[in-house]
């Protein structure tokens, strides 16, 4: 059982909450307290859009366990339009291809799950293409 | 002036071990590497290994291998770097017999996969990877390379089959190699019909997962025995770099900083050019990680690395068969690797000599890049 680690990070999963850097507006996600860009320290929360696009994306056949029972799926890297990428799977794709450059929105889904009837259930975001 | 040398090298074939088990394996390295060495006897072990606490519910394998080798008493310790821990391992070595605390060390990578099988190997896989912010989105570092491949393909127009090179390489190398996994040539209609295992990877993108150690000792050459058989095989540079953990967390993913940073401060610390190499043993746990290792190298132009097999005048490569052939063992790679070059640098290379062959590079990385650690090896007249 691993509950204090995702409890933990139930803003970014659900939020995508991310930081703003004070010192020079970069947007960060996710939070890590010192601004990759100007290395100053920041901790303002900030929360991303959900907008975003398809930077590269692939199928997984062969998953990790825990996550068999949802293979095939697709993960992608996601420039958020706040400028930071986060890895994501897409979901809701329908017979829709994937393309790189594909505008995509943040959804809650659940990302795994542990098997048995007392295995914890771990939700957060995934991306769908945008609604027309 | 007295050099750091390596002065036995030992490697156990590469492969489903399934009746030895991760101690004996290495075991069988270490024992290669020290009759080859001519007896002379270590005072510190450093180890290699990626996985075996998820792999083999086993952890504290410094002592464990001490014990098992008949070195009870000795400093021993693990060195976890992802697909980089051999590199790890190999380095830690140099930089106790260069710190002149220890004399002579010895280095052992090994990786025993299959203690587990199916979904089990990928869970372990994904640790390497950002927990929290990648492993948690279900993906796996195989995943990662397919990732960085449609982008590439993407940003510099490769063709479909356009990273065959590789896989074409690597197999007609091993095929000379007894250590390797797969001793078989392929040929292109192979590679172009081969099934896709995560877009636009296929299984011949991939270097096969499997079994194996190999060893190396690292001493002074002041400390050799009177009479030393083999040619001596100097670690003229040794540098290890990172990057970002998380592929996402980078600027431009298709510039591989860390191996960029490593092999640069070792080349510069052997004193040598890049085009003074003899051979180069990159990390081809996918195509497009030699490729993008060719590029940050400068072996190839940015866009560039993926052209392999149409440069007449490239630099040896995989020359016993690289990961993609003699087969990936995990965190012992950066060990096979110092072997092979070794091999090589000796002249004992049998029909895969490569001639004249006076500095090799040989690099590991660990993720896709995120650590990389180059050494440069030169064989002493």
């Amino acid at each position: 059982m691993e509950i204090p680690r995702h409890w933990r990070l139930k803003q970014q999963r659900y939020g995508l909450v991310g930081e703003i850097c004070p010192h020079c507006e970069a947007r960060i996600f996710p939070p890590r307290d010192v601004c990759p860009e100007c290395g100053g320290e920041a901790k303002t929360a900030f929360a991303f859009s959900g907008r975003g696009e398809v930077y590269s994306h692939t199928t997984i056949y062969q998953a990790p366990s825990g996550y068999d029972d949802t293979a095939p799926y697709t993960v992608a890297l996601v420039k958020l339009a706040e400028g930071p990428v986060v890895t994501a799977q897409l979901t809701d794709l329908g017979t829709q291809p994937v393309e790189i450059g594909m505008p995509v929105e943040m959804v809650t889904r659940r990302l795994r799950s542990d098997g048995d009837e007392r295995g914890i259930l771990v939700y957060g975001y995934k991306f769908r293409p945008v609604l027309k | 002036m007295s050099e750091i040398v390596i002065a036995g090298i030992g490697q156990t074939s590469v492969g489903e071990h399934w009746d030895i088990s991760l101690r004996e394996l290495a075991f069988h390295a270490v024992q290669a590497a020290m009759r080859d060495a001519e007896g002379l006897q270590p005072q510190a072990l450093y180890v290699g290994n990626m996985l075996a606490p998820n792999l083999s519910r086993q952890a504290h394998l410094g002592v464990l291998l001490a014990d098992f080798c008949g070195l009870k008493g000795i400093e021993a310790a693990t060195l976890e770097a992802g697909g980089a821990s051999g590199g790890a391992a190999l380095r830690q070595g140099y930089l106790a017999v260069a710190s002149g605390y220890v004399q002579t060390a010895l280095v052992v990578g090994v990786e025993k996969f299959t203690d587990q099988i199916g979904s089990e190997i990928d869970s372990a896989m994904a640790t390497i990877t950002d927990s929290d912010f990648e492993a948690v989105q279900g993906l796996t570092p195989t995943a990662q390379a397919a990732l960085l491949m449609r982008r590439y393909m993407h940003e510099f127009d490769v063709p479909n089959g356009g990273f065959s090179g590789f896989a074409l390489n690597a197999h007609a190398h091993a095929v000379g190699n007894k250590s390797a996994m797969f001793q078989k040539l392929i040929k292109l209609e192979t590679y172009q019909n081969a099934d896709v295992v995560s877009d636009p990877l296929n299984i011949f993108d991939i270097a096969p997962f499997a079994d194996g150690a190999a060893a190396v000792l690292i001493t002074r050459t002041d400390l050799l025995p009177p009479n030393f058989p083999h040619p001596l095989v100097r670690i003229a540079g040794s540098a290890s770099a990172t990057d970002t953990l998380a592929l996402h967390d980078r600027h431009d993913p298709l510039w591989f900083q860390s191996a960029d940073l490593s092999a640069a401060r070792a080349l510069q610390q052997a004193g040598i050019q890049v085009h003074d190499l003899s051979l180069f043993e990159y990390y081809d746990a996918y195509s497009i990680y030699a490729a993008l290792s060719l590029e940050a190298c400068h072996l190839a132009e940015r866009g560039q690395g993926w052209r392999f097999d149409l440069d007449a005048s490239r630099m040896p490569c995989a020359t016993m068969g690289g990961l993609k052939a003699r087969g990936n063992p995990g965190g012992a790679s950066g060990v096979y690797q110092a072997v092979e070059a070794t091999l090589q640098l000796r002249g004992s290379a049998g029909v895969l000599q490569v001639s004249q062959a006076k500095y090799a590079l040989i690099q590991c990385l660990g993720g896709p890049a995120s650590t990389a650690v180059s050494h440069v090896l030169q064989r002493l007249n």
